[in-house]
């Protein structure tokens, strides 16, 4: 696995159109659910050990080689809120804009041509780091850092609150980070044999309502 | 316990297995050719409905305890009609060496069938550790109303560990897949601003109708913690958290008004 | 059977810039507009499209810093029809929106292209920023920058991006100039040292047909456009 590339594809400038959503984190700030670097922390490891695990293990799994379409109906079921689906395939469809024009390969173009609508993002994160020379692991690395990484970023902005605290926050998840990892990694491996059914499902009810609630909303200044 | 590898429940825990089966009957009701009940888990038979047939599930004894493994399996054969129930809450309770116990449930929908899977809550005592694996498999043409109620502790107490994972599938392409851990030991997080923010009752209702297909129900949301999300095939989720147990049903009641039958 | 997938869209673009559209016909022409805050880009795009409608098949996009409102501007003052109008959110980013990571903007133009296309132009409307926000070439193929006399008039003099690399200029609310003490010569000469040989308008949309300048610099545009 090349470290660099795992750089290239976890940076938060990679344009995959990921700033412009808070992954839940502008309704849990206006709800004031998030008001500060603790309630971040504590919103940033219920994420990462929910929708994170879900997303990292299904990157992993196409990281793997598994059938995106079968990998894709599996994110469907994982995602009741349409709110969420509908965010989770632009999101897809921008990195899937984004990884051909960095690692051209076949495989991204044949996701291109059989999901037109835009696979899920986690789907396309692990095809993308299959043509970047990445392995599972390194999928689910950046699957499991973009699901607290957003929020993190999007309470500084919407609350102001001191980067170095989002920062510290991070880094203090790195154990969590590195155990989900490793878990949707495992379930990736036996998704082979076992089918999509061995991938996490671990989800919040709290997340996808509250994705529903924002996506009501006039005005916002996160697309999710 | 002794030593044996991981077996599917230890061997100093119950098992017990409730077995129904329904099957139209041909003059426009639903026969139960299989009605077999087991340990905690008896069966007895209430009043139809035509074209309903109606199976409650009564508790005989205070379970799952830990290291007990219960499992229902109903079978709704073709253009059968099946409604079932529980007559109480479930109560997840400590098992004598702490190990986990475990709840199945598998339902198959063949053609033209319909269930009500409508059980009362569960609730996860303190200190005790229970995995919940609800399994429905519905052919193209079945409808399917299911309801899922979670309490955390009996009033004014902690919650045990519960892990309760709710897997369906239309046509053999899965529809919804979910996974749900809290209490102590559950990964980190599950309580906070991601999880259930101090909530102390979630729910899910889930209708499965072949006539969403051509009208879906729209996404809506019922107050700040509950909301109504059409899934991506011919179904409906309701998902509400809850303070307690009666607010939580009066949510799912009035969503099962609109949406249910 | 998925109920999400109501409307298919072909194959999308890898890259942002190529001339030409998946099914090998010409892509719109994308004009960006930028600026400060107040500066009059929402008032400049809804005063294009009543100018240029009727000769154009036209689009806009716009990247609000707080979502949907410049669309809803655009939508109540009716300057084209719904459909023809797109927000995309910016994540409290705009100058990222369309510069550092602009696959959502892409995205938005490229819809627009298949659901009430075959388009002419594009306007972006990008949200209000600072002077430094430029639109990135893989984005759009020429951007003005919007800039108006009460915002100061030193504002030519102190350049930037925006100020000195936008392909027009535009110095809106001339009418203000004498209430706000603007000095409409001082920022002509300014803007002209800063720019070089690129074009300045100055506009007051108060007036009838105010716009009149910058829609024909737009059609200068669209005629190089499509000969190109």
């Amino acid at each position: 696995m090349s470290l660099a590339a795992l750089l290239v594809l976890a940076d938060g400038r990679f344009p995959a159109g990921g700033h412009a959503h808070s992954g839940g984190a502008e309704a849990a700030c206006k709800a004031g659910r998030i008001h500060d670097a603790a309630t971040l922390e504590d919103f940033c490891r219920g994420r990462l050990h929910t929708a994170g695990l879900t997303a990292a293990g299904l990157a992993a799994a196409a990281a793997l080689g598994l059938d995106p379409a079968g990998l894709d109906a599996a994110a469907d079921a994982r995602t009741p809120s349409p709110a969420l689906r509908t965010a989770g395939r632009r999101l897809g469809r921008q990195l899937l804009r984004a990884a051909r024009a960095t690692w051209p390969s076949p495989e991204l173009d044949a996701l291109a041509a059989a999901f037109p609508r835009g696979a899920h993002q986690p789907v396309v994160l692990g095809l993308t780091a299959r043509s970047a020379g990445l392995g599972p692991d390194g999928a689910a690395q950046v699957a499991a850092y973009e699901s607290v990484g957003g929020p993190a970023t999007a309470t500084v902005r919407l609350l102001g609150l001191d980067p170095f605290e989002a920062s510290g926050v991070l880094a203090r998840l790195a154990p969590d980070l590195d155990a989900v990892a490793a878990r949707a990694v495992a379930a990736a491996l036996r998704a082979r044999t076992d089918g999509t059914d061995a991938l996490p499902a671990a989800s919040s009810p709290l997340l996808e309502i509250a994705a529903e609630v924002h996506a009501d909303w006039p005005v916002r200044l996160f697309a999710s | 316990m002794t030593g044996a590898a991981p077996a599917p429940a230890p061997a100093a825990g119950l098992r017990a297995t409730a077995r129904i089966r329904a099957a139209a009957d041909g003059r426009g009701g639903t026969a139960l050719p299989l009605l077999a009940g087991e340990g905690p888990l008896a069966l007895r038979r209430t009043r139809a409905t035509r074209p309903e047939a109606g199976v409650v599930l009564v508790g005989a004894m205070s379970a799952p305890l830990g290291g007990d493994h219960l499992t229902v399996e109903a079978v709704a054969g073709p253009g059968a009609h099946l409604a079932l129930g529980s007559a109480a809450a479930t109560l997840a309770l400590p098992g004598r060496g702490g190990e986990p116990a475990r709840y199945d449930v598998s339902l198959t929908l063949e053609e033209g069938a319909s269930v009500r899977w409508l059980p009362e809550p569960l609730v996860s005592v303190r200190g005790s550790d229970l995995r919940v694996r609800t399994r429905v498999r519905l052919a193209p043409t079945a409808r399917l109303l299911l309801r899922e109620e979670q309490v955390l502790g009996r009033s004014g107490e902690a919650p045990g560990l519960l892990r309760s994972r709710l897997g369906v599938t239309r046509d053999g392409r899965p529809l919804l897949d979910q996974e749900l851990a809290c209490g102590p030991g559950a990964p980190g997080g599950w309580d906070g601003p991601a999880g259930l923010a101090g909530h102390r009752a979630l729910g899910q209702l889930l209708v499965v109708d072949p006539a969403f297909a051509g009208a879906p129900p729209a996404a809506a949301v019922l107050g700040e913690f509950a909301a109504v999300t059409p899934l991506a095939g011919p179904a409906v989720l309701v998902t509400a958290l809850a303070p307690d147990a009666l607010r939580l049903r009066e949510l799912l009641d009035s969503a099962r008004a609109t949406y249910g039958w | 059977m998925h109920l999400d997938h109501g409307v298919t869209y072909p194959h999308r673009h890898t890259h942002g810039a190529a001339p030409v559209r998946a099914d090998g016909t010409r892509r719109a022409l994308r004009i960006g507009l930028g600026g400060p805050v107040g500066s009059g880009k929402t008032a400049t795009v809804a005063a294009l499209c009543r100018a240029l409608r009727t000769e154009l098949s036209m689009a806009v996009v716009t990247n609000d810093i707080y979502t949907r409102e410049d669309a809803e501007f655009l939508l109540r003052e009716a300057v084209l029809p719904p459909e023809r109008i797109t927000a995309v959110e910016t994540g409290a980013c705009p100058h990222t929106a369309i510069r550092d990571d602009i696959s959502a903007n892409l995205e938005a133009v490229e819809e627009l292209e298949e659901s009430v296309g075959p388009l002419d132009l594009i306007l972006i409307e990008s949200g209000g920023d600072n002077l430094t926000a430029t639109f990135s070439r893989g984005l759009v193929d020429a951007q003005v920058f919007v800039i108006d006399v009460a915002g100061g008039d030193d504002i030519p003099r102190k350049g930037g991006p925006g100020v000195t690399t936008a392909d027009l200029l535009v110095v809106n609310k001339t009418d203000l100039a004498p209430y706000v003490g603007s000095d409409l010569d001082r920022m002509a000469r300014d803007a002209a040292e800063q720019r070089g040989e690129l074009p300045v308008a100055f506009q007051s949309l108060r007036g009838a047909d105010g716009v009149a300048p910058v829609a024909e610099w737009v059609r200068e545009r669209i005629a190089a456009w499509i000969v190109r």
